[in-house]
């Protein structure tokens, strides 16, 4: 009998989620409503069946996120019963932090980093559930999947632990923590795969619709409410896009495409030319930004 | 590429339900930036397609800025992570990459070949299925190569490709080829490690990588990816005897109690009968329940979760195995160990060991030997440093369920978890168990320590005095045991000086002495409260780990920690015996608080500071906290 490649991905997941609920003392799962959290999701669900989760969902509200993804939150929520947590960083919040005044770099790290910190402080959260990948990006290659942060919620290169077999270290001094990401060897591909196979529902802003939307730099950016400045004359166009990572709408850009099936999704996925985080502004800024973020505790 | 062409011919639902079927193989690379490992990775990735248009124009960019083929796209680049190490122009940790074919998903554990990084080759092979050794035409079997397919064979990676490369540098000559097959041969001969396959290629130019190559028509076999493409794997896994570490315990409700985890052998079927280890309780499968729900079957790999057939006890750590080919118990072991931190091992020191789901203390030995990685000599070592591969016996403070590291890695290999630092110290592979553990037990006797301390009148107990040298242990010891002899008390008082004399003279002040030196005294304490004594133990013991250890070994309540404060810059004016100036003229060698650390108790029962109050003072304070725990009235 011999199991497939998705099959064994999915053991190794579940395997990674079970080890966490046992070992740890307050696990959270970060849930940001993305095809990767779909996934995870659906994974700890089937971990614990036919016990319900044995920790809770948190979210991290930039109040920037598609509004469709707030719905689908909703939907998930009724649909599974679990507990979710929404965090907003409600001093960013006062001082009016926005990607359009301050840039998508203070943005993120005030609503997101920061918004992240006090969360996993504020709830004494030990481990922190994450739905990277190692192949979505060069400097994540080497991430491990217990990935050790200090108090201070900093990735060091140096204490990181080594993993071997399917024996994970997850102790920690108090004030300590980790980030486990259970869908480290998971691709793109393999994500939509499962997507596939299993059925799991995922927002509908990945499938391509008519949209409002404006240029920017080469991006297409969709408006997604009103709080979206324009310059004079700009107008938002009405294009059939869809997205290939979601985040917070201002920062994420939109891909012309018909493909408004899941299985037209894929199929466009394979035939294209770019790689998936192109999409995403916050990398565009330098080349190895991605470990700098990381190092001040960016996911 | 390949998907465009199989979507276009047979349409995407066709395409996916192909691949949806794939296996998955997990491979190790080892070798060198020079052996161009790099450069074959990112031939592989680049050849089946996996490389996008705004990477492959970052490469283009990143070729000419910074690539070592003189402005032609540089391949190795495509696999480079850390912005650190790209500046040094080297990989220095694990890095996974990922890409497949149109049979397979591979999973490519990429790891650096220097020397000092044995620690991360272990880790890369740990998960391997298989391995890539690169080896240079020109060059042959080298040191590296012996280090390479030594810790391939010794991780129990079962099939070794050798992808000799650089043929092109060798004219792509069929003796060059043979010559160093023969070589490899002769090498896994040597270890005992599955003969190898050989394939002559060249990363750079393509050849033999994806396709056959043209210029080597004297070479019969696969390219290398094809060979990836049909090595058989995981059949050898399902037919071991059943094995399934229990992780978590599922108890939703009254009426489901299942054992969920992840088997690590064999396959188990509904009806099957099962022994839960240690405990030996035995039953019978009644359900298996899979992620999409009720499975007829389920084999090595899987994550599951069984219900019995019996209400049987089984916790998490415990092992659920066919009643018919059961794993072994043991709690005294010989295991083959890694060691990957930067403080060396330190016989005696107990150390945290996870084995599945199972976390308990192991002691190690001094090492049996350790192994020269380059030459394969077995050299006599006294500790194990940051890379070595050693021999060790170690002893656990509670049996665990196992096989052999040969027979099983899931149910045989082990990490070591500093327990202070909680850093993964090191990694080992069980080898077998020692029957010391079965045979000596320990005598129970009908007079007990309760019964003797009672008849004195006291409740045993060891004051474990510790602090720098100087720092006023001895004195205030010595005051106490005065007092309470006095008042008719029955005590002994183990001074550091004094057993060193006699009991320890063969130890000196290495780190691993010193912890030698705390190991006996911790047993020779542990017999006298046993004799129903108060005793008291005066020893700069300067690491908290030791001090644990000799807590964890009494009962709890009987270990009284004192910690006698002093500044060092106090106890160097003190100086009663002439050592901190020795040790300041470099006479003396790993001098607590000069040249080697002490570690501040951080919960001792009572802090004595000797710059401020009296050793008389002291003495009062002891007496009081003493007859506050109740060991004397």
């Amino acid at each position: 009998m011999h199991l497939t490649h998705l099959e064994r991905l999915e053991a190794e997941s579940i395997h990674i989620i079970r080890e966490v609920a046992a070992e740890c003392e307050r696990p959270v799962m970060l849930y940001s409503i993305g095809k990767d959290s779909s996934v995870m999701l659906y994974l700890a669900l089937k971990a614990f069946a036919p016990g319900k989760l044995p920790f809770p969902l948190m979210h991290v509200d930039t109040t920037w996120k598609f509004h469709e993804m707030i719905d689908f939150r909703s939907k998930m929520q009724q649909l599974h019963g679990f507990e979710l947590i929404v965090h907003i960083n409600q001093e960013g919040l006062a001082r009016g932090i926005n990607p359009f005044t301050h840039g998508s770099a203070i943005h993120t790290d005030v609503m997101k980093t920061e918004g992240l910190k006090q969360a996993l402080d504020k709830y004494a959260f030990d481990a922190a559930f994450g739905g990277a990948r190692r192949e979505e990006e060069k400097s994540r290659a080497k991430e491990r999947i217990f990935s050790f942060r200090s108090a201070q919620h900093r990735w060091d290169p140096k204490r990181q632990r080594p993993e071997l077999w399917r024996v994970y270290n997850t102790r920690i001094n108090k004030g300590e923590s980790l980030r486990v990401f259970p869908l480290s060897n998971w691709t793109e591909l393999d994500i939509w795969q499962y997507i596939h196979l299993k059925g799991i529902p995922v927002v509908p802003l990945y499938f391509a619709k008519e949209r409002p939307v404006v240029e920017r730099d080469g991006v297409l950016i969709m408006v997604d409410d009103d709080r979206m400045p324009l310059a004079p004359g700009e107008r938002p166009q009405m294009r059939k896009v869809r997205f290939r990572t979601l985040g917070c709408y201002p920062l994420t850009g939109a891909v012309e495409s018909n493909a408004e099936t899941l299985t037209e999704v894929i199929e466009e996925m394979l035939l294209t030319t770019n790689s998936e985080r192109q999409g995403r502004v916050i990398d565009h800024d330098a080349s190895a930004s991605m470990e700098k973020k990381k190092q001040e505790g960016y996911f | 590429m390949y998907d465009i062409e199989q979507i276009k011919a047979e349409g995407i639902d066709a395409y996916l339900k192909s691949h949806e079927q794939k296996q998955m193989l997990r491979f190790i690379t080892c070798g060198s930036v020079d052996d161009g490992k790099s450069t074959l990775i990112g031939r592989l990735l680049y050849e089946s397609k996996l490389i996008y248009e705004d990477q492959l124009s970052a490469l283009h960019t990143d070729s000419a800025k910074m690539g070592t083929q003189g402005g032609e796209l540089d391949l190795a680049l495509l696999v480079d992570g850390l912005a650190a190490e790209r500046e040094q122009g080297i990989t220095i940790d694990v890095a996974y990459r990922y890409f497949s074919t149109q049979k397979r998903k591979f999973i490519v554990a990429d790891t650096p070949g220097h020397e000092q990084y044995t620690r991360n080759m272990a880790t890369g092979a740990s998960t391997a299925e298989a391995a890539i050794v690169l080896l240079d035409a020109r060059k042959g079997v080298l040191n590296q190569t012996r280090r390479h397919t030594y810790i391939c064979a010794l991780l129990g990676i079962k099939y070794l490709i050798f992808a000799i490369n650089k043929m092109d540098l060798v004219e792509y000559k069929e003796s060059a080829f043979l010559e160093i097959k023969e070589a490899l041969h002769g090498l896994t001969q040597k270890l005992g490690a599955p003969d190898g396959i050989c394939i002559p290629l060249s990363a750079l130019k393509g050849e033999n990588v994806v396709s056959t190559s043209a210029v080597m028509p004297w070479y019969g076999g696969m390219p290398l990816l094809e060979q990836l493409e049909v090595l058989q794997v995981e059949d050898d896994y399902q037919q071991k005897p059943f094995r399934f570490p229990v992780q978590w315990v599922n108890r939703p409700s009254p009426d489901f109690r299942g054992f969920s985890g992840c088997i690590a052998g064999g396959s188990v079927r509904v009806g099957d009968e099962i022994v839960v280890l240690p405990s030996a309780s035995r039953s019978t499968v009644a359900s298996i329940v899979g992620p999409e729900g009720l499975l007829e079957q389920a084999v090595a790999g899987q994550s599951v979760t069984l219900t019995l057939t019996d209400e049987v006890d089984a916790s998490r750590g415990d092992v659920i195995a066919t009643a018919a080919e059961r794993p072994k118990v043991a709690d005294q072991f010989r295991a083959t160990l890694v060691w990957m931190h930067e403080d060396p091992m330190l016989p005696g020191r107990p150390y945290l060991m996870k084995i599945g789901a199972k976390t308990v203390t192991a002691t190690l030995a001094e090492p049996r030997h350790k192994v020269n990685i380059n030459t394969l000599d077995e050299l006599a070592a006294r500790t194990l440093e940051l890379n070595d591969i050693g021999v060790c016996n170690l002893s656990l403070d509670r049996p665990i369920v196992f096989d052999s590291y040969k027979e099983n890695r899931e149910m045989g290999g082990f990490i070591l978890i500093d327990r202070l630092t909680n850093d993964t110290v090191g990694a080992g592979m069980l080898d077998f168990s020692l029957w010391r553990a079965d045979n000596v037990h320990w005598q129970a006797l009908d007079v007990d320590k309760r019964a003797r301390a009672t008849l004195k009148g006291q409740k045993a107990c060891v004051v474990w005095f510790t602090g720098l040298s100087g720092s006023g242990k001895s004195t205030i010891a010595n005051l106490l045991e005065k007092r309470l002899h006095a008042d008719g008390r029955h005590t002994y008082l183990l001074d550091g000086d004094n057993v060193r004399h006699g009991l320890n003279k063969d130890l000196g002040f290495t780190d691993a002495d010193r912890v030698e030196n705390i190991r006996r005294v911790t047993e020779v304490s542990k017999l006298m409260t046993d004799a129903g004594l108060i005793v008291m133990v005066s020893f700069i013991s300067p690491f908290r780990s030791e001090r644990q250890m000799a807590r964890e070994t009494m009962e709890p309540g009987e270990f009284i920690e004192v910690y006698v404060s002093t500044s060092i810059e106090e106890a160097e004016r003190r100086d009663p015996k002439g050592l901190y100036s020795k040790a300041r003229k470099g006479q003396i060698r790993n001098f607590t608080g000069i040249d080697s650390p002490y570690e501040v108790p951080e919960n001792p029962e009572l802090t004595i500071d000797t710059e401020q109050s009296a050793p008389e003072q002291s003495v009062e304070l002891l007496v009081r906290k003493l007859k506050e725990l109740g060991c004397i009235n």
